[in-house]
């Protein structure tokens, strides 16, 4: 493993508090020295000025398919796109076929992780055996498997006495889990947010209780069990405001946002683009602006892209008929630019912070950082390049994106993992 | 026919340039219009003793049906016969998607045998405009899902017009299972953009959030619906369907929302009574009324060939 000196760039830490020009030096895989100036010389040097120097991004929240989609992506080309987008590590979600819920799921896919990860992968558990929402899978077991986060994603535990057990058991095996908040006695059969839009489109609605009632509910019983929990992709105003209150009365709770709930509005439904059809649907406009002042006053601590492949064959349908879902590595960082840095919603280290720190610190792993002796994961971003999100050069196998096709600003250029330099300019595979 | 053609060039400036019919949401003052100008002449070949012209002569329509339909189905046929269009009917029960081939696919496949126009009805809300996206061929939507009617709302404009002439100004209401109604969201886009005044009156819970700010008031009293209006179109209350869990009764409904002749007595002598049919005689409206002098019911079905007519003609020639 060769030595790798990242020159003259913004150096952006917000574990160490660290925002200027800094030299890095890497060194075994690990951060060797970071200072104003290092001469010493290295196999690789990388000129970083103007450029962004990152902790490689962590993704907290995303769909690789594998096992049993491997048709919509794969452990491999999802995580050539998580480095197209600037992420380091990806934590990868069990609603597979068949469903990551038991310590032999997990081991056949960290088996396949080992061979052909790109980046770092983290294997979230279901709460659920084949997430069929009747018994608790066997936490400690599935611990013992590497596995500390669960999460029955895409559906909400909506029993509520299953909850409270999953929440003691997280509790007692110090888990965190992961919740999909969505009460679908509410949400029904719903395809889009309901509102004008909903109405004018004829598009059936799903409400924003459907939500936050759910929100509500899980803030409670991870009070009274006092427990940790996360919830997943909050999309609306009054999740917001239940969560920043129950921050407030200490209740233990985090939460995470997606790029499309900050960048666009349920008006992005009505030209029937199945492309938009997301779980939580894209909202309204005082949602989206919740959103940005929940990440500002660090409501919500996360940004996640929720990575959801489909093929063009299943998206290429009625809106009605289409699956929920967005893919998201390779376009959330130029959202997040465009939408919270440019806009003044967040300034750098507070933007990183959202995309590695914070999820890092969440899932309790050593991530998010650039301290010395720390594993050197690490993402340069050139932060004012415009670029063409194209379908011909995407690396995820799907396409399901509404921002296919357009000019978005800002990207990762160079990304090192575990210490080598896995993208180089925009080019995947290992340079050094 | 030439006749028809150079009054439609000279009389009026606008020219049809769109490819599909999909929405009246789409479509300005100026195309409405044109298309309702443009039936009004082929009105009048309807009236002939051989009432056919060659205006699509050597073109094909087909009838796209993915819902069960009688009359929408028998008019847009007649429509394009009378144009000397050849037409197909291809009606399915299930969805595509039940059926193993996607709408695309299944667009495409048509599209392959060289045809000019898709006459599509779906159940599924959005499903013409997939559709338009997906084939070169002109599509029209004859209903899709809760979403749009826009051929029945322009037939029901242009009888209005026969009867009232310049629209701008007058007060329409529209009452009945809104929430659920196609033919109302068309008739909104429609009316609203002509300088209608248009009232939308249902149970409460069937009036759909955020339908004000498609321009509309709203009212669940059907005495303020009544008052003032030059015309009402009552919807068909669908029992059997959405509508039953937002009312308890048939006759319930009758009773508080029911158009009777008592009820009509109370409004403008010569409020104009429209409905889309197929009409629940006792649950929307009395017989009295539907076969009443007020009701222009059976004038709706005729002119929905010659606005068909129109509405064919125009895709099928349009300066794209």
């Amino acid at each position: 493993m060769n030595s790798i000196l990242i020159k003259h760039g913004r150096v952006v830490d917000p574990a160490n508090k660290r925002d200027g020009v800094f030299d890095i030096l890497i060194k075994g895989g690990k951060i060797s020295r970071v200072a104003k100036k290092i001469n010493e010389k290295a196999k690789v040097v990388i000129d970083a000025k103007d450029k962004i120097v990152s902790p490689g991004l962590v993704d907290m929240h995303a769909h690789l398919r594998e096992p049993g989609r491997e048709d919509e992506e794969t452990i491999e080309t999802g995580t050539r796109a998580a480095l197209r987008g600037g992420f380091t590590s990806v934590f990868c979600m069990p609603n597979t076929d068949p469903a990551l819920d038991s310590p032999d799921a997990i081991k056949d896919l960290a088996k396949t992780i080992g061979k052909t990860a790109l980046s770092n992968v983290f294997i979230i558990g279901a709460i659920t055996v084949g997430r069929r929402q009747e018994a608790l899978c066997d936490f400690s077991a599935m611990r013992e498997a590497g596995v500390r986060w669960f999460s029955d994603d895409g559906s909400s535990v909506e029993d509520p006495e299953l909850m409270v057990n999953a929440l003691k058991a997280a509790k007692k095996e110090k888990l965190l889990l992961i919740e999909h908040c969505e009460d679908k006695k509410i949400s029904k059969t719903g395809v889009m947010n309901k509102g004008f839009v909903s109405t004018k489109t004829g598009l059936r609605g799903i409400p924003k209780e459907s939500e936050s009632i759910r929100v509500r509910r899980d803030i409670e019983l991870a009070e009274k069990i006092d427990t940790r929990i996360h919830i997943a992709h909050v999309s609306c105003l009054k999740s917001v405001e239940l969560i920043k209150n129950a921050k407030k009365k200490g209740i233990r709770i985090t939460a995470e946002t997606a790029p499309h709930y900050f960048s666009l509005t349920d008006e992005a439904c009505q030209c029937y683009d199945t492309n938009t059809k997301v779980n939580p649907p894209l909202r309204t406009a005082e949602d989206v602006e919740a959103i940005k002042i929940a990440l500002r006053e660090n409501t919500i601590d996360a940004i996640a892209t929720d990575h959801a492949p489909h093929t063009d064959a299943e998206k290429g349908v009625e809106f009605d008929f289409a699956p929920f879902g967005m893919i998201g590595f390779e376009s959330a960082l130029s959202i997040a630019i465009e939408e919270l840095v440019d806009k003044k919603i967040l300034s750098w280290p507070e933007l990183i912070k959202k995309l590695s720190l914070s999820p890092s610190k969440i899932l309790g792993i050593k991530k998010g950082t650039l301290t010395e002796g720390a594993g050197a994961d690490i993402t340069i971003i050139d932060p004012e390049k415009k670029w063409v999100y194209k379908k011909e050069e995407r690396a995820s196998k799907s396409s399901n994106s509404p921002y296919m096709g357009k000019t978005l600003k800002g990207y990762a250029q160079d990304v090192i993992v575990g210490g080598r330099l896995v993208m180089k300019e925009r080019k995947l595979g290992v340079c050094s | 026919m030439r006749e028809i053609i150079t009054n439609v060039a000279t009389n009026k400036k606008p020219v049809w340039t769109k490819k599909d019919l999909l929405g009246l949401e789409y479509l300005s003052r100026e195309e409405i219009e044109l298309i309702l100008h443009t039936a009004k002449s082929f009105k009048e070949v309807t009236t002939r003793q051989i009432k056919k012209v060659p205006a699509l002569r050597g073109k094909t329509v087909v009838n796209l049906f993915y819902e069960p339909s009688t009359r929408t189905r028998t008019s847009f046929e007649l429509a394009a016969k009378r144009l000397s269009a050849d037409v197909i009917n291809i009606a399915t029960e299930s969805s595509s998607i039940k059926k193993g081939e996607t709408l695309i696919d299944t667009g495409r496949n048509i599209e392959a045998l060289k045809i000019d126009i898709i006459v599509v009805r779906h159940n599924a809300s959005g499903a013409p405009n997939i559709l338009a996206k997906a084939v070169r061929s002109s599509v029209v939507n004859a209903g899709d899902g809760r979403h749009e009617h826009p051929t029945q709302a322009l037939l029901d404009m242009f009888t209005l017009k026969e009867k009232l002439g310049n629209l701008e100004g007058r007060k329409v209401s529209i009452i009945g299972d809104i929430k659920h109604s196609r033919v109302c969201r068309s008739n909104i886009w429609g009316l609203t953009k002509l300088g209608v005044h248009v009232t939308v009156c249902a149970p409460e819970l069937l009036i759909p959030e955020g339908i004000e700010k498609m321009g509309v008031s709203t009212t669940s009293n059907i005495n303020e619906a009544l008052d003032g209006a030059d015309a009402i179109n009552v919807l068909r209350m669908q029992f059997e369907r959405d509508s039953a869990l937002a009312f308890p009764s048939k006759g319930e409904y009758f009773r508080e929302y029911g158009i009777t002749e008592d009820r009509l007595k109370k409004c403008k002598k010569n409020i104009i009574v429209m409905h889309p049919g197929p009409i629940n005689r006792g649950v929307e409206m009395s017989s009295e009324v539907a076969d009443g002098t007020n009701s222009v019911i059976l004038e709706q079905v005729t002119n929905g060939i010659a606005v068909r007519m129109a509405v064919l003609y125009l895709v099928a020639t349009a300066k794209r």
